[in-house]
C-alpha cells in the first residue's frame, strides 16, 4: 500500500520537474547566456540538496516500476512480490549512498563558494 | 447480445461464475470496440518504464557522475553533446516516452480523484495541452539547435564548444 502511495507521489513529482526541465533546456535556443544563468542555478548548494531528492524519487519510482512490471509478467511474480519490495530499497539505498557521495565530492570540489 | 465469459465456467463443477453471461450489454463496462485503449495504455506503461530506466540512468550518470560533473554543465556541454546524433537521438526518444508516460500516468490519477466530470474535463485539458506544447517544444530545440553561434562580425562566439573552430575557421 505505502509503496502505491509512494510510487504515485514520485512519479507526480517527476513529472512536474519534467515540464521545468524541458523548459530550462529550451534556454539554449534563447541565448547561451540565458542558459549559463538558469543553469548556475541547479550548482546551489540548496539546489544540490534537491537534486538528491529528485534523483531519489527517479531511482525509487524505477526500481519499484520494476517490481511492478516482474509482478505483472513474471509467474512468480505475485508469490515474491514482498522480497522485491525489499530488494528495491537495498538497492535503492545502496544506489543513493553511491549517487550522493559522487554528487557531493564533485560539488565540494568545483565550488567556488556563494 | 450478452457476452460469455468462456473462462468463467469453473472447470470442476462445470458451472458458470455468478452472473457470467446474463448481464445486458447496457450495463456492461466496457465494449470490445473501445476497450481496447486502456489495454494498450497498460502495456505502453510497462514497455516505456522499462526502457526509461535505461535512458534515465545512462542521462543522469553521463551528466552529472562522470567529468566535472554539475560543474560542467553548460552552454559547450549541451552544444558538445548534441553535436553527436546518437546523443540526439537518445534525449528525443527519452523525452517523448517520459512525456508519454507521464501524461498517461497524470491521466490514471485525475479519474482516481477528480469525480466531477466537468472537473475531469478540465483538468484533462490542460494536462494534455501543457504535454503536447512540451513536446513539440523539446523536438524543436534539439532539432534546430545551433551549436557554433557567431557575432556579428562573423567571429566564433566565447560559449561555443571547441569543435566549433573547425567549423568556423
Ligand atoms: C525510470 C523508469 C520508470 C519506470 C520503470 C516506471 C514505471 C511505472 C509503472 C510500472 C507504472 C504503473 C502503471 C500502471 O499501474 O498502469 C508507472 C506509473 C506512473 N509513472 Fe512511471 N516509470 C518510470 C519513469 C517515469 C517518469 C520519468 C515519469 C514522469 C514523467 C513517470 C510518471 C508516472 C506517473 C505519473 C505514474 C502514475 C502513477 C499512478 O497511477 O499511481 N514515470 N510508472
Amino acid at each position: 500500500m505505502w509503496s502505491w502511495v509512494g510510487h504515485r507521489i514520485t512519479g507526480v513529482g517527476i513529472f512536474f520537474f519534467l515540464l521545468v526541465h524541458v523548459l530550462d533546456t529550451s534556454l539554449v535556443r534563447v541565448s547561451p547566456e540565458a542558459y549559463d544563468a538558469v543553469i548556475g542555478a541547479y550548482k546551489h548548494p540548496i539546489m544540490i540538496m534537491g537534486e538528491i531528492g529528485l534523483v531519489g524519487a527517479i531511482v525509487f519510482h524505477a526500481f519499484n516500476g520494476l517490481r511492478i512490471i516482474l509482478v505483472d509478467f513474471w509467474k512468480q511474480g505475485t508469490r515474491y512480490h514482498r522480497q522485491m519490495l525489499w530488494a528495491v530499497m537495498v538497492l535503492w539505498f545502496v544506489t543513493m549512498v553511491a549517487f550522493s557521495i559522487r554528487h557531493l565530492m564533485i560539488f565540494f570540489e568545483g565550488w567556488e563558494g556563494f | 447480445m450478452t457476452t460469455t465469459n468462456s473462462e468463467a465456467v469453473l472447470p470442476a463443477q462445470g458451472i458458470e461464475a455468478p452472473r457470467s453471461g446474463r448481464i445486458d450489454p447496457k450495463y456492461l463496462r466496457s465494449n470490445p470496440s473501445s476497450g481496447s485503449f486502456e489495454m494498450v495504455a497498460w502495456v505502453f506503461m510497462r514497455v516505456s518504464g522499462a526502457a526509461l530506466v535505461v535512458l534515465i540512468f545512462v542521462h543522469l550518470f553521463s551528466n552529472l557522475m562522470v567529468g566535472e560533473g554539475i560543474h560542467q554543465i553548460d552552454f559547450a556541454f549541451v552544444a558538445g553533446k548534441w553535436a553527436n546524433p546518437v546523443w540526439q537521438f537518445w534525449d528525443l526518444t527519452m523525452l517523448w516516452l517520459a512525456m508519454l508516460h507521464g501524461t498517461n500516468g497524470m491521466r490514471t490519477i485525475i479519474n482516481d480523484y477528480a469525480e466531477k466530470d466537468s472537473t475531469r474535463l478540465w483538468l484533462k485539458s490542460i494536462l494534455y495541452l501543457a504535454s503536447t506544447v512540451i513536446i513539440i517544444l523539446g523536438t524543436l530545440v534539439i532539432f534546430t539547435f545551433e551549436p557554433c553561434l557567431v557575432d556579428d562580425a562573423g567571429n566564433l562566439m566565447d560559449y561555443a564548444p571547441s569543435f566549433c573552430e573547425n567549423i568556423v575557421n
